[in-house]
This record gives C-alpha cells, structure tokens and sequence, in this order.
C-alpha cells in the first residue's frame, strides 16, 4: 500500500500494531507518532516533531517488539521508527512501560517546585497534564529539591526560572537546528545542568519567542506576559499576522477586551509551528498608540476638529465629489481592505490612479508584478523542492524571517544552495552558508545575469529591487532562459493582496490589465456599471507630483507612514496642498494635514485576511470586539454613498465575497518591457554607495510600546570595508559620520565583508533613518568621514 | 575586542592545526586559556569564540561540562585528594579533612596567598597506590596525613616535594595546563617509569609465582 | 610455573621501558612492519582469530568490531582510542601508558592499517599530566622515527575531567569540541562516528594487546585464557590487601588466585565485598572468591568482568558508606542529559545519606531499590545502570547491615579502622 505526495514520489507505508490496533504509517515514522495516528498519547517532553530526535527526557518509554524479538528494555518511542512486524505496547497495555513511565515522571516532580498557582505555564502545562495523566498519585521523594537563584533575563524578552527546567533541550535545540542563533546553550553538568548564556551576550535572535512557546515548562516566560493572566481567562481568536508578507498563522489570545500575547499557530505549508519575535511581541501599538476614536474634520479655521460621522462622511464626500483625485494605500491593508480602495478608486473617484506602494518604488517593479507576479503561484514548497535559491534584493532574516527559517531549514536538511546577490554579507548569509556575489551597489543586474540556475531552481527577489535599476529585468530574464521560479517577496503583509486587488495602476482585480479593453468590460459588468476608467494610473511618485502640480486636487491615504517615501519632505508638501481623506488608526503626519480624519480598527479589531507572498490567504476574524466594525472597506463604502457612487462593500464579508467571485484573469498578461541593466555610480575618496534594509526589529511604527522586543534589536552600525576603515582610520566600534546635502547620521562602525566603494546602514532604525535624515536609497552616493 | 594580550594567537591556531575540523580544538585551547590565566577567562571565552567561529555560549557551554576547566582562579599548586570510595576509605577522607583544617579552606578554597586550593577529586586511575593525592594532576601515592600536608606546606612555601611518578619536581598549575594543551614541557623522560604495585605482577612472574 | 603471563607488562621493570629505544630493543615496531605488508582483511582475520575481545568493560569482540568498518565507501576512516579511564577502580591503562606508551601507537598503526583510516586520534583524560607528557612524547619519536606521518596519523587529545567521556559516543562529541554527552544511537560509529565518519572506538588495552597478537600469532593468544575469553589481560588489584598491584594473567583467573599471589587480605583481615570490575560491575562477596574472571564466568555470576579492577575491601569497611560514595560519583559525573541518571542520582544520594548516618527508615530501602528499578534499563546509557550496581547488589548481600544502620540510629562503623594508616594512628 502506498500514498502519495507531490503526485510523483510514493511513499512506502509499514504497518505495526499499537497496544492491539493495526496502524499504517509512512516509513520513518517515529512509535510516538504512529501511536497518534491510532489516538494514543505517549507522555513526552523532549520530543518535538520539528526538532531532531534526541531521546533525553525518558518519559515516552513503551516495550518494542520486532519480529517476535522483544527489547529487553522499554524504549524511547521518540527516537525509534516503525518497521515491518513491529509490536508496540505502551502504557495502556504494558506494565512495565506503565511503571516505566511513572518512575520518569516522579523524578521530573521531584525537584520541580510547586508553584503551579502562580507560573504563567498553569493551566497548560505540558508537565502538569501529564503528571495527572500519567504520574502517581502520591509524591515519596521529600528531600532537598535543586533551587536556584530566579529568574534569570537571558534576554530583555525572555526570562528563565531554572528550578522549573526538566532540561528536556527543546529551546536549545530550537535556537540551534531552526534558528540557527546558539546563544543559549546547556551549561554544567548532572544535576546542575541547566540552561544559560554566555554571561555577557545575551539571547538576541529573532526567533526567541518560540522558545517560550515549546517549553514545556514554565521555565521559559515572555516578559510581557509574565504574570499577566490564567490560560483559562483568555479567549483565543486565529488570527493572521500583520507584520511582513511571510504569511504567519496566529493566535491572538485577549482578556477582557485586552490582548494580552499572541501565539505561533500550526500551518505546516507556512510557518509549521513557528514565527519571529515581531509577530509574537509586537501587538501593543494597538492599545499604546495614541488611537483616534472619533472622526475629525478640519474647520473654516483650518484646525481639525472632532466631529460626527455623518459630518465627516458629508465632508470627505463633499471634497472627493467631481475632483480629479488620487488614493494610495498603504502596505497594511487587508485584501478586502484593498479591494474595497480599488473599488472605490474606479467607481467613486472615476480613475485608475492607485497605487498601494507606500514607499521607494519604480515603474520597472509595477510592470514585473504585473507580468510576472499577481496570479503567480510560487509557494513555500518551492523552496524545499530547489535545487538552487537566488537571493536578489532580499535580506530573508530581516524582511521576511519564516521565508529564513524555511531556508534553513532545507540548508540544514539537505544541503540546499544559496546565493545571493548584493554589497554586503548577512548575517542570514553566514547561517546559511550562501554565495555571496558581491557587487557594488546599483549595478546588481549584470551579476544576475551571470547566476548559474536551472529549471529547478527559484529566485526570491524583494522590493529593494525597484532601488537598482534592470534588476527585475534581469531576474525576468534569467527566469525566461533557465526555468526557475520566481517568488516576489514583499516586505508588508498586504502588498501581495493589494496586488491581486487590483490597488495598481495598470491592474484592476484579479491581475486583469487595466489597458485590457476585455479586462475592463468584465469588472465593469460585475460591478454593473457601464464602463471603468481605461487611462492607465498613475504611480505612488506619480501622484505626489501631480499633487504637488495641483494636476490632483485630492487624495484618499489608508495607513501611509510619510517616512517611507522617498522625498518625505516634498510627500507633505504635496499633501499640504490638496485635499485630504486620511483613513489612520492613530494620529500620523498624514493626519496632520489631513482634512478628513476617520478613524479605523486596528487588526485585531477587525476581520479580514492577507495573502502572503504566495499568494495564499488567511483570514482572521476580530479578536477584541469593535462595536463600530470600522474595517476601511466599510467606511470606503459610506464615502460612496454619502458621494452618491455606491460600491456596495458594507461588510467584510460582502467585499470578500465579491472579490473570490471575480476570479483570476485568464487573458494575456501585461508585456513586459525589459529596462537595461544599471550601473554603480563612481565615487572618490571619502564616498560612498549607500546600501540599506530595513532591520526585523527597528523603529516601524507598529512596534511602538514594545520596549522588551526593543532590548533585543541588533545594534545599530554601518558596514564597511576593511579597506575603508584603513583608509578611514577606523576600526570596529569607532564612530562614522555619514552624510550628504541632506543631513547626516552618526554611528558606529562595524568592519566586514562588504564591496569596498558601498556602505551599509539600516533604513528605519534607531540613530539611522536614512530616508528621513539623508533622503538616500539604495546606489546613492554619501560621504563617509571618520566622526 | 580586546582580548587578553598574553594569549598567544599563534599557539592557539597551532592547536587549531591539531585537528580536521578547528571545533575540536575548544578543549586544548581551553586548558591553554588555563595555562595563561591560570583559569577559563571571559577574554579566553571570547577568543576562542571568534577563532573557531562559533558562539560564545556554545564554549562556555563546554567550559561549564569539564570539571578540569574552573571559571575561577585556583591556586598555583591546585591540590586534589581523590576520595572516592577505595581512596576514601583507606584514608582519603582522613586527608582530606585534615588538609581542609590545616589549610583553613573548604572544597574547591584557595589558601589567602593565593598558594595552594583544595578540590575532592574522582578516581584518578591509581587505585593501587591508594590513597591517592594529585597536585597540578601529579600523582602523590600512598599517602597519608602528614605526607599530604608535607606536600602543601612545601607548596605554600614554594619547594613542594616531586611527584611519586612524574617529572623532577612539581610544575605549577599553568605549567600543568600547557601540558594538558598538548604543548611539550621538555619533562617526559623524567621521572620513574612505573612505581612498585605497577611493577608487582611482573615481579612476581619472574620469581616464578 | 607462573600463573602470570606478562606480555603488555614484560619489561615495564626497565627504567626507559617509556622510550621509543627501550621500545624498540624489544622487538617494537616489527609487528606494525608486518601487519603493514598484510592485507588489511588479513589483519582484521588475524585480529578476529585471536579472539581479542574489548578491554574497556563491554569485552566486544575486537575483530569484529573492525569488520563493521564499510570498505571502499571513499570516506575518512578513524580509529579512536579510548584512554578516559575514570572508572572508579580502574589503573591499568593509565600505568601501561607512563611504563610504555610505544605499545599503543604501535597497536594504532595496525588497527588504522586494517580499518583503512589514515588517523587516530587518543583520547586521555586530563587528570594525569605526566602521562600525557610520556603519550605525547612518544607519538613525536615515532614520527621522528617515521612509524607515524607515513599515511597514518596520530593525534593526542587530552580530556578535562568528565566520567561520561568514556561512553564511546559521549567520547566522540567530546573530541568534535562539544559537551561530552552521550549520542542517539544508530547510527553507530562504525558507520557514522567522528566528524559522521566511519570510526572504531577501541581501550587503550584493546589496542595495546595488537602488536604482541601480530608478532606472535592468533594460536598463541587462542592458548591463554578460557574457551570465549582468550588471551591474558590486565587484572588491577587494589584496597584492603598486603600487596596491591597489576597483575597480567590468563582470563578466567579467580581472585582467590590473585589474592595468594598478593599477600591476601591485609593481616588480621578477612574479605567482604570487591568490585570485579570497577564501581558500575555488581559487588561480590567472600563467596565468590573461585569464580572465573572471565566475561562469561563474572557474567553467568551476576556481575560483570568490566576493567578487572579488583577492588578489595575488608570487615572493617562499612559498605554502606562505600555505596554511598559511589553514588556520589555517579552524582556528580552524570552528564544530565536524560532525567533517570541525572535526577535519580540526586535522589539515590539523598536517601543513602539518611541511611548511613541513621537517619533512615526500612522503607527508605524499598524506595531506594524501586527507584534503582526506574533508573536501570530506563536512562539514555549505561552510566545510569552502573549507578544502581552497588546499590541494588550490596543490599541483596548486606541488606541487614543497612538495617543495623537504621536501629543503630548511626553507623556502627568506625572509619578509621578501615584507613591505610589505622597502624601508624594507633
């Protein structure tokens, strides 16, 4: 008998027999694994299906049979796979494992502490379920139990109570096989064994939180959950995660109306039961930030004031009515949220002047996700089938950290090769020992065209790209002459639905190209209305100039933050000068020159889904409840009305009904028109090329309040040459002024292995914004002076 | 990063050299750390770490399994008494207790001039001579009371008496470590080459027994 | 004629028996010449013939433990040698390596010849700083004297206190630079040992024992000892006797054969308990002095031959106290690494400490034998099993004085009679 998977490799099955019951598993499948397939739950603590077999805890111990021939010990259910002609007996049928697995129990008791009333772990602690399911009644060993010194901060986020360790290594197995970050190790030996740091480095991986999730203990505590609450006075909601496009499944789990710590969920084709530290510890900024509750428009006085939603639905309407306006959206949108933009962009405002691209962008990039990205369906399962992944424009540590873990995941597993084009070396690089193809910055197409992949390899390529000019031309044209895949990966989570919503310029729902006549009548005749608007529209950068032109009069902005553009100064400017619907969950730049303010939920409020950078949706209902359900979608739609243009989007659930319904386009995709491959701009002497990301845990607005998340950012420091710090003077901690026309920066210097004419620094973090403070985007050229 | 200037780069990638693979080397190198510091140091913690690249935590965590690496200063003369049980029961408890009192120090205690430190050790391998003292891991056989404090006060005093096996006379504690980092001392050939319990079977065979 | 048969200890008695010179002046470095123009499965065949079984405790057949090496797989071949004796008990490869240290890198070029490994690595525990200066010097006199460097490779890798570095795969994480704990098995390392490679992971003794097996002949060593035990080993005679010592003899020898040649028991003394083999081998009493030492004769005995080390302890020994010292070692060289050795252990010596000092109850000692029944068989190796040895063993013999302990109220023993130097005292 065999089953299948990825339709082509069969899978030998081998049949044994558990406590009596016939079960058939695929071959390598572990006793304690079979033995759930049948409803059987062996006690375990060490074991993890996603970390490498380890037999340490003991507590899984069942008599094994093989071929008539019994083990003369019971063994470690966890670290055997089935064979033909197996007999399992577990505790339900065999005394000896019974009494086996009761003797391991009471020696985990033993020198556990009872402080069950008051540990975070109580009421769903693996250890305390399985003492009453499988431990003895009654307690003899009344001697001394271990005590140490509690809690330890391993990290600003993590805190460990070491009493409570039953040592079963998950969290440092974790931290070394899935995260590749071993800054927490097993310390001493014996019975003082436990887990540590090295006194002096803490544990700053991005990755920490799942450490918290896995113990199976209360050892390890999230700082910002320590104590707060009971497990059985939350109510948990799934939920999808709003940080970057990785696509993680969540768990929100609030009390009374608060939520109080969000969890990895399980999707095996995405983030299996992981996620980063982001996800996990930034979800403050909904109740920290300073929220907006009412609607506010701006007076006679030219001063924002409070007023009803009828009044500043009137007013938004009063101002949008007739005028040649614009709407860009932001990269947090649901793609329900998304779809009603589109919508209302098309219907309300007549014209196809949208773009969700809140930030450096390029003509080149709308034109490769129209022909080479929306309705694409490159997936995490790539991954794990390449024979070869291309990094270009993508730092996956940083800008989308499950994509890292799958990466290494299948580094660690079977050796997949990596490369990756850009000016300096990562950290992510080193874990996953990548070829570094080190080029200076801007002039990255003409490596990628020199990458060596096949029909089986896959090329992830981020939205730096649009910083370097003909790199998506040459990605396209790799792809065009090798086979590979292609998998955009964008950093924000609703970029990729935006997309698909057609909240683009060129597309209308669904990828069907605006400039498509066919494309145009099918969403006209689904909308009922008798006709779109067929002038292709305009760019984020597009529309700021003809804002700052007067060619726009005005403009609709769902959740921008002004810093992330390019020319953020001449974006207010332009914003000043129009007319101004701002759809904020909080008070903003864009607020402040708004003339419309209206309040919207934040994503727990709210119900919606994202799609990740596959594509694939999750969808999430609202986990505290929002009595004015003010999800954009729906007040996008009271704006209609109140224009006399109904979109007919009053519900979440209309405007992803209405969306699935749409469907994709099955037409002829955009063309797309290659632009040549662009060059590093020369520099002399003290110049450099800046190159930049934006780091994982930084100064993004959605972290705000998290201060122990904070304590666990990487430091920030500018990346240069050997060759430059001789030139410079400087070694490794000295302190470089970086600097043009526009401003200047001042932070430390790290040495390493970057092109000698490029510098790197982080784009939004603490002490080095470089987009605020020197306008500079990727190839641009600074001035780098010892400080 | 500004490690400790005595340890000696070079030496320390000679002993990197040793092995095919440089993680292997975290053990000599660690006894070498002790060879200069006289302990396992943070410097030495974190030498080790960017010369085998790996991560601080993962050598303190090998620095913390070893009961031979201490993470901190022990005396010049590191004096051990093996009270397992053998050892133990034929007057290895007697001289351990009667050095703890005569040194006025506890287990793993260095004396105030910084001298001799006190450890209970495990079974060193010379059940035959028991009981059995090791100083700087130099055998000190069939010892007894007076003998082991013999030993510490000439340690104290800084002319300790030889090994029963081992070189001429005794090396310190860093002396020691060096050679437990596989670096040559020059003293092999010193000493006996077997002491009389070692020698007893053979002896016996040739008087025909 | 000599029940003693010295090969390994033939001319320790010499004063330079540690020098490449005194080596060589009797016959050393012939038999690595001819193992080296044999074929290697020749070797291996002769090795097998021999009936040379592991010397470090397990008595694992030698020979066959080289067959399970995979040929012609194009991979690095290791031989490792285990020279971590830390057995409580155990000193007999610590004193052949200080009197002749020759012998073992002999015996490592022929068992790196005939496993097709270009590289051994010895593995010695750091607590004997002058044997390590004899090893070490020894390997660089055989590369002077081109025995090593010529396609075989020795490398010396010095320990740092841990008993677990003796379990052969904690050994092997150990030399790859990590915390000495013992690996999952499979797979085993005959097929994936160091660095993952196939790698055979022999004692001191074991390797030691080659040369003489190659110069002499597989009959010759077939001629000594018992029908599976063949050959002569290293019996380490040690405690409460007139003359301890190393005693080389045929294996099936009996103690009470040993004791005669020792002097007995120290004078006015009489036998109570002995380790046949190291601390982790279950106690033996007077009643056990004509058992064969041999694998199969301690076995079939309900112990186990270990390391031979014979310790000896007479009346005046509480075995109480001797237990729980034991335990004590077995606390504190646990590795930690599964929760039977690392906490049972803790537990063991809480309760030994109650009972010895007479604090305990009868009941204490049927918790103490159903939590050696959850320690045993139950932990992730054999450290574990070996703590409960003397535990389980010495209250099936001495169960009563354990109670003595509890209606005494105190240990009925006085320690110092049981001292070396309870004479010079008195």
């Amino acid at each position: 008998m065999t089953t299948t998977q990825d339709s082509a490799v069969a899978v030998e099955l081998i049949t044994v027999i558990i406590d009596g019951f016939e079960v058939s598993v695929p071959k390598g499948t572990l006793i304690i694994r079979a033995a759930e397939k049948l409803g059987i739950q062996i006690p375990r603590f060490c074991d993890h299906p996603l970390l490498d077999p380890v037999g340490a805890c003991r507590q899984c111990l069942v008599d094994v049979e093989i071929n008539g021939r019994a083990f003369p010990k019971p063994q470690a259910s966890c670290t055997i796979p089935v064979e033909p002609n197996m007999i399992v007996k577990t505790q339900l049928t065999s005394p000896v494992a019974d009494k086996a697995q009761k003797g391991v129990m009471e020696l985990l008791l033993g020198n556990h502490p009872l402080d069950c009333p008051v540990c975070d772990k109580g009421g769903e602690c693996p250890l305390q379920n399985q003492a009453m399911s499988n431990g003895r009644a009654d307690a003899r060993l009344d001697g001394y139990k271990r005590t140490f010194e509690k809690p330890i901060n391993i990290s600003s986020s993590v805190l460990l109570d070491r009493e409570r360790c039953v040592l079963c290594a998950r969290c440092t197995r974790f931290s070394e096989q899935i995260a590749s970050d071993p800054f927490i190790t097993l310390n001493e030996r014996g019975a003082l064994q436990q887990v540590g740091i090295y006194e002096n480095d803490p544990f700053k991986s991005y990755f920490s939180g799942n450490t918290v999730q896995i113990c199976p203990v209360g050892a390890l505590t999230g700082a910002s959950y320590r104590f707060r609450a009971r497990p059985f006075d939350l109510v948990s909601t799934p939920s999808a995660c709003e940080h970057c496009a990785s696509g993680c499944d969540m768990r929100t789990d609030v009390r009374r109306g608060k939520t109080l710590r969000r969890l990895a969920g399980d999707d095996a084709s995405v983030n299996e039961e992981w996620n980063c530290d982001k996800g996990r510890w930034a979800f403050k900024y909904v109740t920290a930030l300073d929220r907006l509750t009412h609607p506010l428009v701006r007076n006679a006085e030219g001063v924002l004031v409070q007023a009803s939603w009828p009044e500043a639905l009137a007013a938004a309407a009063a101002g949008l009515k007739g005028k040649r306006a614009a709407v860009i959206t932001g990269g947090r949108v649901t793609t329900e949220d998304a779809y009603g933009y589109s919508k209302f962009a098309r219907i309300a405002l007549n014209t196809n002047d949208i773009d969700f691209r809140a930030r450096v962008t390029s003509d080149e990039e709308r034109d490769f996700l129209a022909a080479h990205v929306v309705g694409s369906a490159t997936t995490y399962r790539d991954i794990d089938l390449a024979d070869h992944v291309a990094l270009i424009a993508f730092e996956p540590e940083e800008e989308s950290p499950i994509v890292f873990l799958r990466l290494n995941k299948n580094f660690k597993k079977r050796g997949l090769k990596v490369s990756a084009v850009a000016a300096t070396r990562s950290i992510a690089m080193n874990k996953l020992k990548a070829e570094f193809i080190k080029v200076a910055p801007g002039s990255e197409a003409a490596a990628v065209a020199g990458l060596s992949l096949t029909a089986k390899s896959l090329i992830l390529i981020g939205e730096r790209a649009s910083e370097s000019a003909g790199l998506f031309s040459a990605v396209a044209a790799l792809a065009a002459q090798t086979g590979a895949k292609i998998a955009y990966i964008p950093r924000r989570a609703g970029e990729r639905g935006a997309l698909e919503a057609g909240a683009l310029g060129s597309l209308l729902p669904g990828g069907r190209p605006v400039a498509d006549a066919a494309a145009r009548v099918d969403i006209a005749a689904a909308w009922g209305v008798a006709s779109l608007p067929s002038e292709p529209g305009r760019t984020t950068s597009e529309i700021f100039a003809g804002l700052a032109s007067q060619q726009l009069e005005a403009v609709v902005v769902g959740g921008v933050e002004i810093q992330d553009l390019p020319d953020s100064a001449a974006a207010l400017d332009a914003l000043k000068k129009s007319f101004v619907v701002s759809l904020e969950i909080a008070p903003s730049a864009v607020t402040g020159v708004a003339d419309v303010v209206l309040p919207v939920a934040a994503i727990t409020e709210k119900s919606g889904s994202f799609l990740n950078w596959e594509g694939r949706a999750r969808a999430f209902d609202e986990a505290v409840a929002d009595s004015q359900n003010r999800s954009d979608v729906r007040i996008l739609s009271m704006i209609a009305d109140a224009m006399g243009e109904s979109i007919m989007l009053g519900t979440v659930t209309a405007a992803a009904r209405e969306f699935n319904q749409l469907g994709k386009w099955d037409g002829s995709r955009v063309q797309f028109a290659p632009v040549s491959a662009g060059t590093a701009k020369s520099v002399n002497g003290n110049e450099a090329l800046i190159t930049s990301w934006r780091r994982l845990l930084d100064m993004g607005a959605l972290q705000k309040g998290e201060d122990n998340l904070a304590g666990t950012r990487r430091p920030t420091v500018a990346v240069i040459s050997a060759q430059r710090a001789t030139a410079l003077g400087v070694t490794s901690g000295d302190q470089l002024r970086i600097s043009n026309s526009r401003g200047s920066i001042t932070i430390p210097a790290l040495v390493d292995d970057i092109h000698d004419d490029a510098i790197w620094l982080p784009r939004n973090s603490f002490a080095s914004q470089t987009l605020v403070s020197l306008d500079a985007v990727h190839g641009d050229v600074v001035t780098v002076v010892k400080a | 990063m500004a490690a400790d200037q005595r340890l000696n780069q070079e030496v320390m990638q000679s002993i990197i050299k040793r092995y095919p693979r440089s993680r292997s080397a975290i053990m000599p190198l660690l006894h070498y750390v002790q060879s200069i510091s006289g302990y396992v140091t943070n410097d030495g913690i974190e030498l080790i770490s960017e010369l085998l690249e790996i991560e601080t935590a993962e050598v303190s965590a090998v620095a913390t399994f070893y009961t031979q690496y201490k993470r901190k200063p022990v005396g010049e003369y590191h004096v051990g008494v093996c009270t397992n049980t053998l050892c133990a029961v034929m007057g290895g408890d007697a001289i351990f207790a009667a050095l703890k009192e005569h040194l006025d120090i506890e287990n793993d205690g260095v004396t105030a001039d910084g001298k001799v430190s006190l450890e209970h050790i495990e079974c060193n391998a010379a059940c035959d001579y028991a009981p059995v003292v090791m100083a700087n891991w130099e055998f000190y056989d069939n010892q007894t009371v007076e003998s082991a404090k013999s030993l510490v006060d000439g340690a104290r005093s800084g002319n300790p008496p030889a090994p029963t096996r081992g070189p001429n006379r005794l090396v310190t504690y860093k002396e020691a470590s060096a050679v437990l980092a596989g670096l040559d001392d020059g003293l092999a050939r010193e000493g006996v080459q077997a002491g009389g319990p070692t020698l007893l079977g053979l002896k016996l065979s040739k008087e025909g027994k | 004629m000599s029940k003693l048969t010295p090969v390994l200890s033939a001319h320790w008695d010499e004063a330079d028996s540690f020098t490449i010179e005194a080596y060589t002046r009797h016959g050393g470095y012939t038999a690595s010449k001819k193992a080296l123009a044999m074929d290697p499965d020749a070797v291996i065949q002769l090795v097998k013939d021999s009936g040379l079984r592991g010397r470090g405790g397990a008595g694992f057949p030698t020979g066959m433990k080289w067959g399970f090496i995979p040929q012609g797989d194009n991979k690095d071949h290791y031989l490792v040698v285990n020279a971590d004796e830390s057995e409580p008990g155990t000193c007999k490869d610590t004193p052949l390596l200080m009197a002749n240290p020759h012998v073992l890198i002999e015996g490592c070029i022929i068992a790196c010849h005939a496993i097709r490994a270009e590289r051994a690595f010895i593995y010695i525990r750091g607590e004997v700083t002058h044997v390590v200066r004899r090893v070490n010097a020894a390997i660089a006199d055989a590369y002077k004297a081109g025995h090593l460097g010529n396609g075989i490779d020795v490398t010396l890798h010095i320990g740092a206190g841990a008993y677990i570095c003796g379990e052969e795969t904690a050994l092997l994480d150990s030399l790859e630079g990590f915390r000495g704990q013992p690996r999952l098995r499979p797979p085993f390392p005959a097929i994936a040992g160091l660095y993952a490679r196939p790698t055979v992971v022999n004692n001191v003794e074991s390797i030691s024992s080659v040369p003489a097996i190659i110069s002499n002949g597989a009959e010759w060593y077939q001629s000594m000892g018992t029908e599976k035990s063949k050959g002569a080993t290293l019996y380490s005679l040690s405690g409460h006797v007139n003359n301890p010592g190393q005693f080389e003899a045929p294996l099936g020898i009996t103690l009470r054969e040993i004791l005669d040649l020792a002097g007995g028991i120290r004078n006015g003394h009489k036998l109570k308990f002995w380790t046949p083999g190291g601390s982790s081998t279950p106690l033996f009493t007077d009643a056990h002095l004509d058992i064969p030492l041999d694998y199969e004769g301690v076995s079939a005995a309900g112990s186990m031959l270990g390391t031979k080390a014979l310790q000896i302890f007479d009346e005046t020994t509480c075995v109480v106290r001797a237990v729980l010292r034991w335990t004590e070692f077995y606390k504190h060289e646990s590795c930690g690494k599964c929760t039977p050795c690392r906490e049972g252990t803790w537990w063991l010596v809480q309760i030994l400490r109650d009972l010895e000092n007479g604090t305990g109850t009868e009941a204490d000692l049927e918790k103490l034998l159903d939590l050696c029944d959850n320690i045993m068989g139950r932990s992730f190796c054999a450290l574990g099993d070996g703590a409960t040895s003397p535990i389980t063993s010495s209250i099936r013999y001495f169960r009563d004085e354990y109670i003595a302990h509890v209606t005494h109220g105190a240990c009925p023993f006085d320690p110092v009679k049981s001292t070396l130097f309870v004479g010079a005292v008195n």
